[in-house]
C-alpha cells in the first residue's frame, strides 16, 4: 500500500466524518466548523487528483469565503450556546432511510456500469492551459459562458445589497 | 485495501450528496439547510472533476462546468445569506416552521 492510497484514505474519511458531523450536531457553529473541514477534505481530494487550480480555487471560494459568510450570518442570527431543537424522530428515521435507501440504489447502479474512457493524449490542466480555454474563441473555448457567469455575479451582489438594506424610516 | 480509482472517488461523492440530502431533510434551521446544499454543490463537483481526470482527460469540460458551479454557488449562498437576515430582522427567528405566513 503506497503513500499515495494512505493519503486518499484519510482525505476520504475527512470528508465523509466532518460532513455526517455537520449535518447531525445541534450546536450551529460547530456544525459550520465541520462544513469547513469537509471543504477543505474536498479540496485535498482535489490537489491529490492533481488539479491544483479547482483545489486552490475551492479553498479560495469555499474555505475563505462562503464558510466565513456562514459564520458571520450564525453570530448575526443566533444566541451564542443554544442548541439546535432536537428534530422529530419519526422525521429523522425516515430522512435516513430515504438517504440510505438512494445511496444504495446509487451505488448498486454505479457498480454495475462500466465506464469507457479515451485513450487519447491527456490534456494537462495547467494554468495556462486553463487560461487559454476560458478565454478562448474558437471550438472549445468558455469565453460566452465566462461573460454570462460574470454578468450573473455582477446581478447576484446587487441583489443582495438591496434585499439586505434596511429600510430608512420615513423622515417627515 | 485497492489503488482508489474512479469508482472510490464516486462512492465518496455519492456519500456526500446523501448526506447532504439527510441534513437538509432534517434540519429546521435555514443557515444549517444552505449548509446542507453546500455539501450537495461540492459532491456534484467532485464527480464533475473525477469524470475529467479518469475518462475524458483528453478534454477540460469537466472542470469548466466545476468552476463554474463554484461561481454560482458563490453567489447563491450570498443571496440566500441576503435573505435569512432579512427575514431575521422581520421574524425575530431563522427557523422555517415560524416562517409560514405565506403557506396556504
Amino acid at each position: 500500500m503506497s503513500g499515495s492510497t494512505i493519503i486518499f484514505y484519510m482525505l476520504a474519511a475527512l470528508t465523509l466524518v466532518s460532513g455526517v458531523l455537520a449535518v447531525t450536531t445541534r450546536q450551529i457553529f460547530r456544525a459550520a466548523i465541520f462544513l469547513l473541514f469537509s471543504l477543505i477534505g474536498i479540496a485535498g481530494l482535489y490537489f491529490w487528483m492533481q488539479y491544483d487550480f479547482v483545489a486552490a480555487v475551492q479553498i479560495v471560494v469555499y474555505v475563505g469565503g462562503i464558510t466565513v459568510l456562514i459564520i458571520f450570518s450564525i453570530f448575526l442570527t443566533q444566541q451564542a450556546g443554544d442548541l439546535l431543537p432536537k428534530p422529530k424522530i419519526g422525521r429523522q428515521v425516515f430522512s435516513a432511510l430515504a438517504a440510505f435507501c438512494s445511496f444504495a440504489l446509487t451505488m448498486l447502479q454505479l457498480y454495475q456500469h462500466k465506464f469507457i474512457g479515451t485513450t487519447e493524449e491527456p490534456l494537462l490542466p495547467t494554468v495556462s492551459n486553463i487560461g487559454d480555454r476560458m478565454l478562448g474563441l474558437e471550438a472549445n473555448g468558455f469565453a460566452l459562458p465566462f461573460e454570462v457567469v460574470s454578468v450573473l455575479l455582477l446581478a447576484a451582489m446587487i441583489g443582495c445589497i438591496v434585499i439586505a438594506l434596511r429600510s430608512k424610516p420615513a423622515t417627515t | 485495501m485497492m489503488q482508489p480509482g474512479l469508482y472510490h472517488i464516486l462512492f465518496i461523492s455519492a456519500a456526500l450528496f446523501f448526506i447532504g440530502v439527510f441534513g437538509f431533510f432534517t434540519r429546521r434551521n435555514l443557515i444549517t439547510m444552505l449548509m446542507s446544499v453546500e455539501l450537495v454543490l461540492n459532491s456534484v463537483n467532485l464527480n464533475f472533476i473525477a469524470f475529467n481526470k479518469y475518462l475524458w482527460p483528453n478534454k477540460m469540460d469537466g472542470l469548466f462546468f466545476s468552476i463554474f458551479v463554484i461561481a454560482i454557488a458563490a453567489a447563491e449562498a450570498a443571496v440566500a445569506i441576503a435573505i435569512i437576515i432579512n427575514l431575521y430582522r422581520s421574524h425575530q427567528s431563522i427557523d422555517v416552521e415560524s416562517t409560514e405566513e405565506m403557506k396556504f
